[in-house]
């Protein structure tokens, strides 16, 4: 199915892979023993549990050092949304609970976030930053900010911020966000704020333990690297006390209730060490991959944009940005049409992000970087992963100048 | 039309679109089928929610044909919503539904699916598309009497219904019933959907709906002699001919709105015969085809329909003012109560449209 030859015998091009991908059969074979034999809860009190509990232990601590944390940092969740909604909900929930403090505190993030963290904030009044036409957060924005809480909960006016939450990589868009350079200015500017960053779009592209030094939380979702979908996890520094939003048999050291995915788990971790190991060679192959697929677009489709490029002495420099998402916004087409033209010439792509029902809606995060309405209903995001191959570029690169064509002869 | 055909279904999530699609892909089409979402405010269900873009993407599976949803929200709120809400701040009584189709589902959608490389657009609503002697495709009454949507569907040109399948229009309701319990389908027993389709009941109806967009304006009634008869809440929810709702029952002797004046805030208020009228102006008119409109100029005889499932009018006599046919006006054989401006009237040849407009305001 994801390889360059589909079920047909026909070229496919599978790129949506920021949308999900394949899983890795290392993982799959991984996590098989523990869908059949060495099915017990871990929980449990028997032998037999304990097998499953070593299981996630063992995977913990795996996964910890790929994390660059503790093993009592990682909380499993059951993907990145649950991951991002732990930390906004359960970092303020916690400051609500410290002694003589009674308010949950101010979260913030930037306004490109994706909505599993957007939507938390906005439902707890938070603030959203600007985001520069280049994909960046506005760091001048952010430490106004902060000085402005701070110096309003000091003169007892405020509750001050107590989460800041940035992505580290966009999942439209791609573009790298400097969580070191947010984190020193939450550490100055707002000493008691706690610094979250979104990975779930990071872990193929950039090395985590390296964001993990400066983040106090962070959440991951493994089907973005080749496990499974339904599972992830929220790493929590010993700086960071998140009070549990789901209650019940107090697993994860009360911090996230419910059985364990002990075969997602698995599955996680065998993913996690694949991606890791992989990860310099594939940021060069699939780096590479995408130059060739932008640049090609670029020469050969009339009136079309890459999103958000950043031009150094004439030349688009994609180093601060995902290797493997490409983002172009298409004059004068409708990405709907559009994704279904190539779905038909055996494309796989995506737009913007989709909402429930299925329907496209408008990017939030094109409206943040200053993408013009009518340019933005033209966009197209192509992802790749670690199974995308050159024949699949060479596809898409064939197949799309011509939808492009014949949706602008009936302008739709 | 009997050809292999690239089909794009409109299905609502209803059962008249599942049945249509299924019908299509039996006579051998290859079918795609499409959910519109237009509406991303509270409904009732009617055509926009998440759960019909469920129903109609499960039907879908079952049926094993693809499914899209086309997001047409910004078009339906300038073509439909808002038209809607400017429509009432002057007094008129709109039919979104017939905007809806106008724009939406026979412009955008057919203007799409042409681009997408399909040669027809179905949709389930009941009515049929019939060839006149000379071969001119009509859109004709519908087999089931009771559920006929011929009349909301009187804007379609000859040239759109060559690219237009109305699958179900040989069937009653309860026969498409009949075929979606067969097919095993999960909308075999949903209920019709009823009124304005982005009007939540339970977020307070119309009158909510409109006041949170529009002031709405109290309104004095006054008889014909100009003497007050009492208040109304809202001037801008008066429909001329409207009885219930004007507080004025009770003196065995029914009245009804007459006119409304909404700069004015006046609603004229009179008897039943008082609203009866010898004829009707319509504005916006649109043929079906340049043969339509010289046979009505050639004083072909056509009945009109004035409401959606109303009976047939006979008509004595149809005016058309100008050249292009956009302004009619009809002659009731028998003096008929007023059409409340805003509403269409449909000009038939016996079960197939001619055409159809919007009432102008007296």
């Amino acid at each position: 199915m994801c390889t360059a030859t589909g079920t047909l015998g026909k070229v496919s091009a599978y790129l949506d892979h920021a949308a999900t991908g394949p899983m890795r059969p290392e993982a799959v074979e991984a996590m098989m023993p523990f869908l059949t034999d060495r099915f017990a809860n871990p929980s449990g009190a028997h032998r037999w549990a304990r097998d499953a509990r070593r299981a996630i232990d063992e995977a913990r601590d795996e996964l910890a050092e790929l994390l660059g944390a503790d093993p009592g940092d990682v909380i499993y969740t059951s993907g990145g949304t649950e991951a991002d909604n732990l930390a906004v909900f359960g970092a303020t929930r916690a400051a609500a609970r410290e002694p003589g403090r009674g308010q949950p505190g101010i979260a913030v993030c930037s306004a490109f976030e994706h909505h599993a963290v957007l939507d938390p904030v906005e439902h707890l009044g938070g603030r959203l930053i600007g985001v520069d036409h280049l994909g960046r957060i506005d760091l001048d924005e952010l430490a106004d900010e902060l000085r402005a809480e701070t110096q309003r909960a000091n003169a007892g006016e405020g509750p001050g911020v107590r989460l800041v939450s940035v992505m580290t990589i966009n999942n439209e868009i791609g573009t790298l966000q400097p969580i070191d350079r947010i984190a020193k200015l939450v550490r100055r500017h707002a000493p008691e704020a706690l610094v979250h960053t979104d990975a779930v779009q990071a872990f193929c592209w950039t090395d985590i333990a390296h964001i993990t030094r400066n983040a106090d939380l962070l959440s991951i979702s493994a089907h973005k690297f080749g496990g499974p979908k339904g599972v992830g996890a929220l790493v929590a520094r010993p700086t960071a006390t998140v009070h549990a939003v789901q209650l019940g048999g107090g697993q994860e050291r009360d911090r996230r209730s419910g059985t364990q995915n002990v075969a997602g788990i698995v599955a996680m971790t065998t993913a996690a060490r694949l991606a890791a190991a992989e990860r310099e060679a594939n940021i060069e192959r699939l780096g590479a991959l995408r130059d060739r697929l932008l640049d090609g677009l670029l020469a050969t489709v009339p009136d079309i944009f890459e999103t958000a490029a950043v031009y150094v002495d004439g030349v688009s420099d994609r180093t601060q940005r995902a290797a493997g998402i490409a983002h172009v916004c298409i004059a004068g087409v409708e990405s709907e049409a559009l994704l279904f033209l190539l779905e038909r010439a055996e494309v796989f792509a995506s737009a913007a992000s989709s909402c429930a029902s299925g329907a496209m809606e408008p990017s939030h995060v094109l409206a943040a970087i200053g993408v013009e309405p009518e340019l933005a209903k033209g966009s197209l995001r192509l992802s790749l992963g670690w199974s995308t191959t050159t024949a699949e570029i060479d596809h898409a690169l064939a197949a799309i100048p011509g939808a492009v064509a014949q949706l602008r002869r009936f302008n739709v | 039309m009997s050809d292999r055909m690239q089909v794009l279904v409109a299905m609502s999530g209803g059962v008249d679109s599942s049945v249509a699609a299924a019908m299509l892909r039996d006579e051998g089409h290859e079918v795609v089928g499409v959910t519109l979402k237009l509406w991303g405010g509270e409904s009732d269900s009617g055509c926009c929610s998440v759960s019909d873009v469920d129903d109609a993407r499960r039907v879908a599976q079952q049926l094993d044909i693809e499914h899209l949803v086309f997001n047409f929200g910004d078009d339906f709120m300038a073509d439909v919503v808002g038209p809607y809400v400017a429509d009432h701040a002057a007094g008129l009584t709109p039919n979104p539904c017939i905007e809806c189709n106008r724009h939406l589902k026979f412009d955008r959608l057919l203007v799409r699916a042409e681009a997408l490389g399909f040669d027809a657009v179905a949709t389930g609503h009941h009515a049929r598309i019939t060839p006149t002697s000379s071969g001119a495709p009509r859109v004709t009454r519908g087999v089931d009497p009771a559920k006929d949507q011929s009349y909301v569907l009187h804007m379609l040109t000859a040239a759109q219904l060559a690219r237009v399948l109305l699958p179900i229009g040989g069937l009653t309701k309860a026969e498409v019933r009949v075929r979606a319990e067969q097919l095993s389908l999960r909308t075999a027993g949903k209920p019709d959907s009823q009124d304005v389709c982005f009007i939540s009941h339970a977020g307070g109806g119309r009158s909510r709906f409109l006041g949170d967009r529009i002031e709405l304006r109290p309104g004095r009634l006054v008889s014909l002699a100009g003497d007050e008869v009492g208040t109304v809440e809202s001037v801008q929810l008066v429909t001329i001919g409207q009885r219930r709702g004007l507080g004025l029952a009770g003196d065995g002797s029914p009245r009804y709105a007459l006119d409304v004046d909404v700069a004015a805030g006046t609603v004229t208020v009179g008897h039943a015969d008082e609203l009866l009228v010898d004829g009707e102006s319509i504005g916006a008119f649109t043929w079906v085809d340049a043969n339509a409109l010289e046979q009505v100029r050639a004083g072909g005889s056509v009945t009109a329909q004035v409401s959606a499932h109303g009976e047939p009018l006979e008509v004595t006599a149809v005016q058309v003012s100008d050249h292009e046919g956009s302004t009619v006006s009809v002659q009731w054989a028998e003096r008929q109560r007023r059409i409340a401006p805003g509403q269409s009237i449909v000009l038939f040849d016996g079960e197939q449209v001619l055409g159809g407009g919007i009432v102008f305001r007296r």
